[in-house]
């Protein structure tokens, strides 16, 4: 096992010493502590493990996740497990003569207050361009709001340093729905496919299908016929064509 | 953006991946010329599986010796906790007046609950959703890869069920996976106007790739957070809706049945200050708890949310009813392996959708990337233990290469980037280049195949109880493919939703809610001999000084 060297931190108002070389959320379990809440996927995608800290003689005031960011030795945590944050109601329906930029702007109208301090930038445990995308939003630009935000967890450690009191992770949430609904490409060929599942004919076919025994289905198993990885979209169909 | 830390490696990993580059080369050539490693034939398949899968290890289970599976096997560690007294918040409790009364409790707030709550709200039900830490964290927003369903003109359902059936050894109920393929679509549709962001081409077409064990192209996914996608989208939509509630830090820790062995509620344990428990009345209920990764069966790390204790599968097995399955864990086949912070987290199977191989230390591929995830994960262990070809870790670990950087080879720069931001921003702020390093990965428990049987409306033995998603079993039998957990959440959760509403609206209120399910379950555990001290559900793993504590070897005085 490897020799791990002791260091001080402080969680929450308290001091501790903890092992070097973990996360601070490990680090902290292995002296004991236990967490209830404040504490979520453990992999850096659900954002309830937000703490905000400050390393001992250092100005800067980070945000990071507990179960991402490695305890340093000096380290000041204040743990963010939950935020009031704004979060409008609505369904994705138009009203007419209504745009998806207009409504998103319309439920989130903080936006036009940023001031562009940039502070949600510096703070992001994911490195998202926040300021960015809330201008993109302001723009009523979705589909690049959308891209700009995608990996975005939710944290609202943006939200929680906003002068403007802009819920930026809520904003572009909408602003994702939105473009998703009214504005990006909708899949045609979905609508033949579901179509088909409803056609009575391909129904029978269906229910045929499930009776088979299992020694006949390991024979059609064995027989398929697999698509080639670099076959172009839409363009490759099997020999076999009787079970589509 | 260009690493800024050197990757720490150890000389061994730095020696083993100069091997991997120097056979880099000629194995995009190979695959540019149409060659793979060769599938193994189905006899083949079961043999790696016995000999090296750890479902298939005599010492990591047990027999039941009470309840419902009396007889059968299940995981040690999931058998121990499934043997379990309630509770002392029930076992103390005589007064079930209710606190709150609902049309349907939904048990759970990740994808399945989520959108059994949106179908049974849009049927004109008022629905609770209570869960056991905040609306949303599940596995279903750990999930990567993606979603299957049969939408492209070469593709059917039909072909769907033969892989999906094939896929799971033939072991799948056959009902259920009728339901499940030929939803498919119609589930994509509905994730689509629900503003959920796939992949697509400037055409509208979603793009699809192959997954481990299928037949045709079906993969349809968000970058690598295609979970985290639907998840965020499905929790918003319910949360705008005036017929759903929901309450966080509310775990359900036992069933309420009325005098005709109906189920009309359910006792809350609240993980909040007030600590007050409560008594939920309910005319019909979703069970949505999810799986069990954090038992951490045969002490293998998981991929697994950190409330993943399979607090449903008590609850139900308790009451009397049938589990299937339970032997039937799935790993991971790439979890991390290196470094240590990261150990058990995914390496999505869409790295190796996309080209990405699997090697042994000297550089050399083993087993066709894209076999059943089963497979793959014995391929692997049996790689390591049996012919000692795995790459050490300092703490005495094994894995083998997942060689990411051969995806830019074959696709072009920038696809890395492009295919997979979060993983790609996550790894390069750990000083990790994942276009120019390959990364170390050993099997992960990630998903529980088995759970509770359910009818294709979602019905369970029990009147009033349908259950959705992971808790349930029969799907994937024995072994899941990839994408099809996504689809079964969104399926089984709208069908689900739908008849637990029916039910709801037809029968009306139940009797006077009562523990009268747990009376045979009792006898059996005191006849057993099972300590008291033995209390489920766990609620939450705990992790410490003395390693990892869970199901029965953890006091549970501690979240009481």
């Amino acid at each position: 096992m490897d020799q791990l060297d002791h260091i001080s931190i402080q969680y929450d108002g308290e001091p501790y010493t903890v092992p070097s070389g973990r996360t601070i959320l490990t680090a902290l379990e292995e002296i004991g502590l236990r967490f209830v809440r404040g504490i979520g996927c453990r992999g850096g995608v659900c954002g309830a493990c937000t703490v905000f800290y400050r390393v001992d003689g250092e100005p800067e005031l980070h945000a990071g996740l507990m179960c991402q960011d490695p305890v340093i030795d000096g380290m000041d945590i204040m743990p963010l497990p939950a935020f009031p944050q704004k979060k409008a109601r609505y369904d994705l329906e138009l009203p007419e003569g209504d745009t998806a930029d207009y409504r998103v702007v319309a439920l989130y109208p903080e936006v036009n207050r940023c001031i562009m301090c940039s502070e949600c930038v510096r703070v992001c445990p994911m490195g998202l361009d926040v300021m960015g995308y809330v201008g993109m939003i302001k723009r009523g630009d979705l589909r690049h709001a959308a891209e700009a935000s995608f990996t975005c967890i939710q944290c609202q450690a943006c939200a929680l340093r906003c002068p403007a009191q802009i819920s930026q992770p809520n904003a572009a949430l909408a602003a994702r729905r939105f473009y998703g609904r009214h504005q990006a490409p909708q899949a045609e060929h979905l609508t033949k496919s579901v179509e088909r599942t409803q056609d009575e004919k391909f129904q029978r076919n269906m229910e045929r299908l499930r009776r088979v025994d299992m020694d006949a289905l390991r024979i059609l198993y064995q027989r398929q016929e697999r698509e080639p990885g670099d076959a172009p979209p839409g363009t490759w169909l099997p020999e076999d064509r009787s079970m589509l | 953006m260009a690493a800024e830390n050197p990757y720490p490696l150890p000389q061994n990993m730095r020696r083993s991946i100069r091997m991997v580059e120097n056979t880099r080369q000629d194995r995009v050539s190979a695959i540019r010329m149409g060659e793979n490693f060769p599938p193994l034939s189905l006899s083949d398949r079961m043999a790696w599986l016995e000999e090296f899968h750890p479902d298939y290890k005599e010492e990591g289970k047990r027999e039941l010796i009470i309840g419902p599976n009396r007889g059968e096997l299940a995981p040690n560690e999931l058998a121990d906790l499934l043997e379990t007294w309630p509770r002392s918040a029930v076992t103390k409790r005589r007064n079930f007046k209710p606190h709150i009364e609902t049309d349907v409790l939904v048990i759970g707030g990740g994808g399945a609950g989520t959108a059994a709550a949106i179908a049974a709200a849009e049927q004109g039900a008022n629905v609770l959703i209570a869960t056991k830490l905040r609306h949303g964290d599940s596995n279903t927003l750990m999930a990567e890869g993606g979603i299957q369903a049969a939408d492209q003109e070469c593709d059917s359902p039909l072909h769907h069920y033969i892989d999906v059936m094939g896929g799971g050894h033939f072991t799948s109920d056959p009902e259920l996976v009728e339901a499940l393929v030929m939803d498919g679509p119609h589930a994509l549709r509905w994730l689509e106007e629900l503003g959920v962001l796939f992949d697509k081409y400037p055409t509208g077409r979603i793009k699809v790739r192959h997954g481990g064990g299928t037949s045709r192209k079906r993969l349809h996914s968000c970058g690598d957070v295609t979970g985290l996608e639907i998840m965020r989208v499905v929790q918003d939509q319910a949360e705008s809706m005036d017929r759903i509630k929901v309450i966080d830090f509310a775990p359900v820790v036992e069933f309420l049945t009325d005098d005709a062995g109906r189920l009309v509620g359910a006792i809350v344990e609240r993980l909040s200050p007030s600590k007050k428990t409560l008594i939920i009345k309910a005319k019909s209920v979703v069970l949505a708890t999810g799986g069990s990764g954090r038992l951490h069966q045969q002490n293998f790390p998981t991929s697994n949310h950190f409330g993943a204790t399979a607090d449903g599968l008590v609850l139900a097995y308790r009451a009397g009813m049938p589990l299937q399955d339970l032997q039937h864990t799935q790993y991971h086949p790439t979890g991390i392996a290196f470094p240590e912070q990261k150990s058990g987290l995914l390496l999505t199977e869409k790295f190796r959708g996309l080209g990405a191989q699997l090697l042994n230390r000297h550089g050399d591929e083993f087993v066709f990337g894209l076999e059943p995830r089963d497979v793959t994960t014995a391929a692997i262990i049996r790689e390591c233990v049996e012919f000692n070809n795995g790459v050490e870790t300092p703490n005495g670990s094994m894995g083998v290469w997942l060689d990411i950087p051969m995806i830019e080879l074959l696709h072009g720069r920038g696809t890395i980037e492009r295919e997979f931001p979060g993983r790609f921003q996550e790894f390069i702020r750990k000083g990790i280049d994942i276009r120019e390093v390959p990364i170390l990965a050993f099997p992960t428990l990630h998903y529980q195949n088995g759970g509770l049987t359910i009818e294709p409306d979602g019905g369970t033995h029990m009147p009033g109880l349908y259950a959705a998603g992971e808790v349930t079993g029969g799907v994937h039998g024995s072994n899941r493919l990839m994408g099809n957990a996504l689809l079964e959440i969104i399926v089984f959760g709208l069908r689900a939703g739908r008849s637990a509403a029916d039910f709801a609206q037809k029968l009306g209120e139940g009797g006077a809610p009562g523990l009268g399910h747990l009376e045979q379950f009792l006898e059996e555990l005191q006849e057993a001999g099972i300590p008291k001290k033995n209390k489920a559900p766990t609620l939450l793993p705990k992790y410490g000084p003395k390693g990892i504590q869970v199901g029965v070897r953890q006091n549970d005085l501690d979240i009481e």
